[in-house]
């Protein structure tokens, strides 16, 4: 887009340096455009960041300022007065305020109270509250104790490490089954496995529901685990995709050597395999870590094993009017998935890209 | 995909006339060798899928009430044509056609936006805001939603105080009947990641001679991105769209979170899902639950099938017609 073509270069009186310059320029002001986007898109975090720790009620107090902040007081003779930021002789100045009255009021130097106090005419009402950076960590404790959060920890953690195994162990199974296996029916199967991904779970819902609860699993882990120990589409999808990448000399050499194909799945493909089945394995954590209908319908009434996506939407019920605590609890909620994210990024990218653009 | 495989399956061959063990050919044992391994989806597929999917259909010709199962009748058709006189039916279609209709083409569009724009050969820093555009998805729904809630609060949120502040309308999101949509909609553009990344990794591959071509002859910025990048990313355009079609006919948490089951503002947010949740698992009306599951079933499996009728001819498979 920038770069000229060749022809019109003789026309140009532009030298070397302009054209360097204005190349800069436009990398620049694509780059400013990607921080505004990128600013506004992430504008409600910052949001969140801020409420959680304000002190509650600090939002709907007129003049407050954005920033976590309490007011700021000075002491005199022993008892504390808010401060103000009072108009002098055109100066602007912070002082104390002891006596309030309707048409003039008394004033105080907090940095040194023993001087005389100032009178000062004008209605006190209209000065500027003084306000003073103070970051309210009660939120988070309050938060923390009343869900119980550890346990919530627990819970969350628990379902989604047992879900994750069988639904990564089964689904690398499968995919080994349909990358190196010529059986009659594959390529149907494989198609029927692929329509699964855009099947509504609706239609599947209900029967299920009625049988787990019939099998007493009906306020256990149970549905929520079993079923993945049966592989699921996207895993194997993304799975096959690798394995399929993978040279089949290795696993001849290996068949030659007498070895089983569960042994060439166990050390040629698997070992050979780490990023994908990395790629999977947080995929699959974080559906379960984040996972809401199901624990819903199984656990709504046992909150002593719920997880922490139940719990907080029931937290929010309860105290959506005081916003700095669900915020705070939203953050503790989300600091898990955020930061694991942040540490292995690569293997996200890599692995939504290999769903996505293959087929 | 098969020419390396099969070239190299002769050495297989010599083994297992080397040793046989068993009275099966070398294709026998291979197959039932991709039978075993793919015997845990099999199962699943028969126990999970296949067999709930013809239960859940039988159930929905029932008025199975799963607190008095004894007292089950088959009742034919007559969930489905309650269906069509439930004014909440009605009302959970309309509601998630009107939030299709709005969320649908804004995440198509946002997605394609933000991919454009770190696909910007001017971009700097390309990787971070790569990694900063997608996080939101790592964000759990439910605190999402609520941090969107927070956000958008008309007395405590900033979005508010923002358009106030450049003297715009100040809509109460959450409470209207009408705002409810764009509201969640805009929450909704949390969770384009996965869309924005896939096509990002599309206009990736597009050759570079295309765009030298188009730039030859005399195509500008916005032509080439029209005329050469969006053909050449067409397929991966339509999975997106049949995956955010899907996505919005099962939309379910947010709408939950926000109004705590309840459906408000006046059932705006009674989703088709809802609707079914509420019938099937709050009035244990399983066999009606049913009949609803199936109406999301039919109506997802129409425009899928409308949307791929539409695509022919106008999605461009670089690579023949695989």
């Amino acid at each position: 887009m920038t770069a000229s073509t060749q022809p019109l270069r003789a026309f140009s009186d532009a030298g070397p340096v302009s054209r360097s310059y204005r190349r800069f320029l436009g990398r620049a002001s694509i780059t400013l455009l990607a921080v505004m986007i990128l600013s506004a898109y992430l504008l409600p975090l910052l949001y969140m960041v801020t409420t959680a720790f304000q002190q509650p009620g600090q939002a709907s107090t007129p003049g407050s300022p954005v920033y976590p902040a309490e007011p700021r007081v000075g002491v005199y003779q022993g008892a504390e007065y808010p401060i103000y930021t009072v108009p002098i002789d055109g100066v602007e100045r912070q002082l104390m305020l002891i006596v309030k009255g309707r048409e003039q009021s008394t004033f105080v130097d907090p940095n040194d109270p023993t001087t005389a106090p100032i009178e000062w005419v004008g209605r006190w009402r209209t000065l500027e509250q003084s306000w003073t950076f103070a970051p309210e960590v009660d939120n988070f404790t309050t938060a923390w104790s009343q869900l119980n959060f550890p346990r919530l920890l627990f819970n969350t953690a628990a379902i989604a490490v047992l879900s994750t195994i069988g639904a990564v162990a089964s689904s690398a199974i499968v995919a080994y089954g349909f990358a190196r296996f010529r059986f009659p029916g594959r390529n149907i199967l494989f198609v029927v496995l692929l329509g699964t991904i855009i099947l509504p779970f609706q239609v599947t819902l209900i029967p299920t529901y009625i049988i787990f609860t019939q099998l007493g699993w009906n306020g256990t882990w149970l549905p929520l685990i079993v079923p993945h120990l049966f592989a699921n589409a996207y895993n194997v999808f993304l799975l096959r995709q690798y394995f399929m990448t993978i040279p089949r000399d290795l696993d001849e050499a290996a068949l030659i050597d007498g070895a089983s194909p569960f042994r060439v799945f166990r050390s040629v493909i698997l070992p050979l395999s780490v990023p994908a089945i990395v790629a999977v394995t947080l995929f699959h954590f974080f559906f379960a870590w984040n996972d809401f209908f199901l624990p819903l319908l199984y656990l709504a009434g046992k909150p002593e094993i719920q997880p922490l996506s139940i719990a907080i939407q029931h937290y929010n019920a309860l105290y959506s009017t005081q916003p700095t605590l669900i915020q705070a609890a939203a953050l503790m909620t989300m600091a898990v998935p955020v930061v694991v994210f942040f540490l292995a990024q690569r293997f996200y990218m890599q692995g939504v890209v290999a769903t996505g653009v293959e087929k | 995909m098969s020419d390396t495989s099969e070239a190299l399956a002769v050495p297989v061959v010599r083994v297992d006339q080397r040793k046989p063990r068993l009275h099966l050919t070398p294709a026998r044992r291979e197959a039932l060798w991709g039978l075993v391994f793919i015997g845990p989806w099999l199962i699943g597929l028969v126990l999970f899928t296949a067999g709930p999917m013809i239960a859940s259909f039988v159930l929905s010709l029932t008025n199975y009430d799963l607190l008095r199962p004894e007292s089950i009748q088959f009742v034919g058709i007559d969930n489905y044509t309650r269906m069509t006189t439930d004014p909440n039916v009605a009302k959970a279609i309309q509601v998630t056609f009107i939030f299709a209709a709005i969320a649908i083409p804004l995440t198509m569009l946002s997605s394609l936006t933000f991919a454009a724009l770190l696909n910007s050969r001017r971009l700097f820093g390309k990787s971070f805001f790569r990694t900063l555009f997608y996080m939101p998805v790592q964000i759990p729904l439910v605190a999402s939603t609520l941090v969107w809630v927070g956000f958008l609060n008309t007395e405590t949120g900033w979005l508010n105080e923002i358009l106030g502040f450049f003297g715009l309308p100040q809509p109460d999101w959450i409470n209207s009947e009408v705002w409810i949509y764009p509201a969640l909609s805009i929450i909704g553009l949390w969770g384009i990641g996965n869309f924005m990344l896939i096509n990002l990794a599309g206009m990736q591959s597009v050759p570079t001679e295309l765009y030298d071509a188009a730039r030859i002859d005399g195509a500008g910025a916005w032509k080439q991105f029209r005329h050469v990048t969006i053909p050449m990313i067409s397929p991966i355009l339509l999975y997106n769209l049949i995956i955010a079609l899907v996505g919005t006919f099962q939309y379910f948490t947010q709408a939950y979170v926000i109004t705590n089951g309840r459906g408000d503002p006046n059932n705006a947010t009674l989703f088709i899902n809802l609707d079914l949740f509420r019938e099937a698992f709050v009035f244990n009306k399983m066999g009606y639950g049913s009949a609803i599951a199936w109406l999301l079933f039919v109506f997802v499996m129409i425009l899928t099938i409308a949307i791929l009728g539409a695509a022919r001819g106008r999605v461009y498979y670089a690579g023949g017609d695989r």
